[in-house]
């Protein structure tokens, strides 16, 4: 069984070293899944990534806030199945703005530099994810929950 | 893609293909050694074999289960039993299959062969990896050749290999295997030699047998032993063997036979012959530029090599040592029997009549002194049955191992512990025991006054037939209030045995229906009638011999508790003199010596704190699903009662589940009223495990930290199928 600073730093390391994660939201019942770019505070408290206001993911966690975020290690290959770290963060989403939005769009541009156009563009929000619990899955089938104090 | 190479194909680069014995033996072959005549399976065969049956993610995932180093020797062996399952089941991929077939029999020609590992890891480590690999003599028919190539592939992946492969730092999942296909070479006379004693650098050793090498690779014929002065080349001493047995090709391999008259009264070698296989080593020693260990074979009084390696000279305490004790963790079935012996005509009956004598002494009548000299009597006594619990009792659970390979090996079937129905529903002395609880709450159940009394605590009528036969049972097997079998002293009263019989009789028959309905005979008529002739004899006796080992796992415990509650009675007596005169505030010097006692015995709790903490960021973990392996097939889902302490399991309620560090016969009996049974140690060797599948509970074993992760009370769903439990919270 892995400790528990074993598992906060191995979430972590997910927010150092993907780029990539998949947002589920919903409208009227109906699941939405959309592939984002992320980046998360150390303190494993907020996600946060960038979204033009016209999508449809953007419209749904406007409706309804509460999203799910999967994070994983994954890399397509056999070995997935022992060695991927998955993380699944829920949460509630809100779009950031005023003096924190400089702050988050800094921290979300040194991860992904490459996006600043599309991040500082007038149509897109930025978006933070308060999140409550990270379920993690390792080993296969080994599953731990986290919950967060916020 | 070459599958298959000849001695005299082999070059330098070959040599991790196809592993340091199959090449040495190609070195051999070209500097004209008399070796067999062989072929080399590379590890692309082997490659080809695990990747067209999708075996390599399978087994790392196997193996990533959990850490290993959290894994007990007795998960280990679970590990390797599923995977050597697996690579039973698996087909050999059509084109390698047809390739192999067209080689070997246009090479081999119906001959029966000799199949052995060759580790291209041993390279890699510098290790020796003898006798860590399986290896099989007489092999005859293509079909069997093939299936015992897979045997051999397997065998990478066996226990005592994954332990020694982790010890020494290699990476499993890099490890493959080539195999040398041998034609038997059916020598009357065989051994090994050493061209230098590993103890003595003057001398070089041989050992000798009649018959196939690997009688006395085996360890099953005893060697006449030569040993020779290295640079004389003279023979300084030879020490015949009692020669009673030899190892024969049967029909279907190799057996152990008596062996004919004429030849038992002469050695196996003549002097002159030992020089001459002294020779032999010299040659291998000067080819290799180092000491070698050479296994030869005399046929038509020609010597074949059959393999030859380098002499690993290490101190003791270093790797070798260890390489050992993994060895030990296989058992022969000779070893075993004679265990068996040992343990059912002298060991059992011993400790019976240890457990009544000492609990016929009456020590309330003994002097201070004397009752202090007799706490530490008792205190060796029960030592030395904890010591051979260890030595004889432990090692005997091998029986059960190596029953469940040779039915696995005959059946192949999809679960590879179908074989555990045939040891299951044994007579075991936990299973009398609840089944005279069962009667007793039977008793309550149909008596409403007695039901009453009980339930309000009122004194039971000993002259009733209630009382008599409560009393018979607190006889044999104690209040159940300790935590070893016949102890009647650590509550004041029978209340743990009422509260459970109280539960048994609110919930009837809680014990008959979840008895799993069993196949056990028609399995078992399967089974033998895969088997003719004195193969028949061998499954029968091994079946016999599982079923002891199995049934002795679990009354070993009970046979030892009962032991233990003689010494604790006398602990609990003099702990009684000594507070008596402490609350009078008297002091008496006899009692120094009876409190010092008290002091040595003391043992202390396991009180281990929750694991469930916040870090510096506020961060709580909570377990949801938790990994272990499964040990009994089912699911099953309600609250946990997780049992620290014995005196926790009287709180026991009907339909919970059994959540402990260990369990042991001693707690065995709320087994009846669980619906199903989680255990930090791992393995389908132990208690928990035994148990949960006589009543055909869902069980996992090997959940590191399961009673700290696991709340009484938490809601929790056991699937003794994947071995996984799932921790059920209502939100997240």
């Amino acid at each position: 069984m892995a400790h528990y600073k074993d598992i906060t730093k191995q979430i972590r390391e997910l927010f150092i070293n993907q780029k990539l994660a998949v947002l589920s939201t919903h409208h009227s019942g109906q699941p939405y899944a959309s592939l984002i770019a992320f980046a998360g505070k150390q303190d494993l408290k907020e996600i946060f990534f960038v979204t033009s206001r016209t999508t449809r993911k953007f419209a749904n966690l406007s409706a309804d806030s509460r999203v799910a975020i999967l994070i994983n290690s994954s890399l397509n290959m056999d070995s997935d199945f022992h060695e991927a770290v998955s993380v699944t963060a829920l949460g509630n989403a809100k779009e950031i703005n005023g003096a924190e939005k400089d702050e988050i769009l800094g921290l979300y541009l040194s991860k992904h530099p490459y996006l600043e156009a599309f991040a500082t563009s007038p149509t897109c929000a930025v978006v933070g994810v308060t999140i409550t619990t990270y379920v993690m899955v390792k080993n296969f089938q080994q599953v731990m929950e986290l919950h967060i104090d916020q | 893609m070459n599958w298959i190479l000849s001695p005299l194909e082999i070059r330098p680069d070959h040599r991790h293909r196809i592993g340091p014995k199959a090449y040495a033996l190609s070195l051999m072959a070209r500097e004209g050694f008399k070796i067999p005549d062989t072929l080399f399976l590379t590890v692309d065969a082997y490659n080809a074999f695990v990747n067209a049956a999708g075996l390599r993610e399978r087994i790392l995932i196997e193996l990533n289960r959990k850490k290993f180093k959290d894994m007990r020797w007795e998960e280990i062996w679970d590990c390797a039993t599923r995977i050597r399952n697996i690579f039973l089941k698996k087909q050999i991929p059509d084109a390698l299959k047809s390739y192999l077939t067209e080689k070997i029999q246009s090479r081999f020609s119906g001959k029966t062969l000799a199949i052995r590992s060759s580790a291209p890891d041993e390279d890699a480590s510098g290790s020796s990896f003898a006798g860590l690999h399986e290896s099989f003599v007489n092999v005859r028919g293509t079909p069997s050749i093939l299936d015992h190539i897979r045997l051999v592939w397997a065998s990478l992946w066996s226990d005592a290999a994954l332990l020694y492969r982790q010890e020494i730092g290699l990476h499993v999942e890099k490890s493959a295997m080539a195999v040398v296909l041998q034609e038997t070479v059916t020598g009357n006379r065989s051994g090994v030699v050493f061209s230098q004693n590993p103890n003595d650098e003057t001398q070089v050793i041989i050992e000798s047998v009649y018959g196939l090498n690997q009688g006395l690779v085996d360890g099953m014929v005893e060697p006449d032993r030569w040993v020779l002065d290295r640079d004389k080349k003279t023979v300084l001493s030879h020490k015949p063997s009692q020669r009673e047995h030899w190892m024969i090709p049967s029909e279907h391999g190799v057996e152990t036979a008596p062996l004919p008259e004429d030849l038992s009264r002469r050695p196996p070698l003549s002097s002159q012959e030992a020089l001459g296989i002294c020779d032999l080593a010299y040659r291998a020693e000067a080819l290799f530029k180092a000491p070698q260990d050479v296994e030869w074979t005399i046929k038509n009084d020609t010597p074949y090599v059959l393999q030859s390696r380098p002499i690993t000279t290490l101190s003791p305490g270093e790797t070798q040592d260890k390489r050992a004790w993994y060895l030990s963790l296989h058992r022969s079935v000779e070893n075993l029997k004679a265990l068996r012996t040992t343990i059912e005509e002298t060991l059992i009956p011993e400790m019976t009549k240890t457990a009544k004598e000492l609990a016929e002494q009456d020590i309330t009548v003994l002097s201070d002194r004397e009752l202090g000299h007799e706490v530490r009597r008792r205190w060796k006594i029960n030592q030395h049955w904890v010591n051979t619990y260890w030595e004889e009792f432990i090692p005997y659970a091998h029986g059960i191992r190596l029953f469940g390979q040779y039915y696995n090996d005959a059946m192949r079937p999809d679960d590879p512990y179908e074989f555990m129905n045939l040891l299951t529903q044994t007579k075991m002395v936990s299973l009398e025991r609840n089944q005279l609880m069962e009667d007793l709450a039977s008793m309550v159940r149909q008596d409403r006054q007695l039901f009453e009394r009980l339930k309000a605590g009122e004194p039971l009528d000993l002259d009733s037939e209630f009382g008599e036969k409560v009393n018979q049972f607190i006889e044999k097997f104690g209040d159940l209030s300790c935590a070893v079998t016949g102890g009647t002293e650590c509550a004041t009263d029978t209340r743990p045995l009422f509260k459970l019989l109280l539960e048994m009789a609110v919930n009837p028959s809680s014990l008959a229906s979840r008895k799993k309905p069993k196949d056990a005979r028609a399995l078992q008529q399967r089974f033998l009638e895969r088997f003719q002739g004195p193969k028949r004899k061998e499954a029968e006796e091994l079946l016999n011999l599982a079923r002891s080992s199995y049934r002795l796992r679990d009354d070993d415990n009970i046979y030892l508790g009962k032991i233990e509650a003689q010494l604790l009675s006398a602990v609990k007596e003099a702990k009684s003199r000594v507070e008596s005169f402490e609350r009078r505030g008297t002091h008496k010097s006899e009692l120094d010596d009876l409190k010092s006692v008290i002091q040595d015995l003391d043992y202390g709790t396991d009180n281990r704190k929750t694991s469930l903490r916040k870090d510096e960021y506020g961060v709580k973990i909570n377990p949801r699903q938790l990994v272990g392996q499964p040990a009994g097939p089912g699911l099953s889902k309600g609250m946990a009662r997780v049992v620290r302490q014995h005196l926790d399991l009287q709180d026991f309620k009907h339909s919970e589940i059994l959540v402990c560090d260990a369990v042991d016969p001693n707690m065995s009996f709320v087994i009846p009223l669980a619906a199903g049974v989680v255990e930090r140690r791992g393995g389908m060797l132990i208690h928990g495990a035994i148990i949960a599948r006589e009543y055909g509970l869902p069980c996992v074993t090997g959940i590191p930290d399961a009673t700290s992760l696991i709340h009484t009370g938490d809601e929790i769903t056991v699937d003794g199928y994947l071995g996984i439990v799932t921790i059920l919270q209502k939100n997240l």
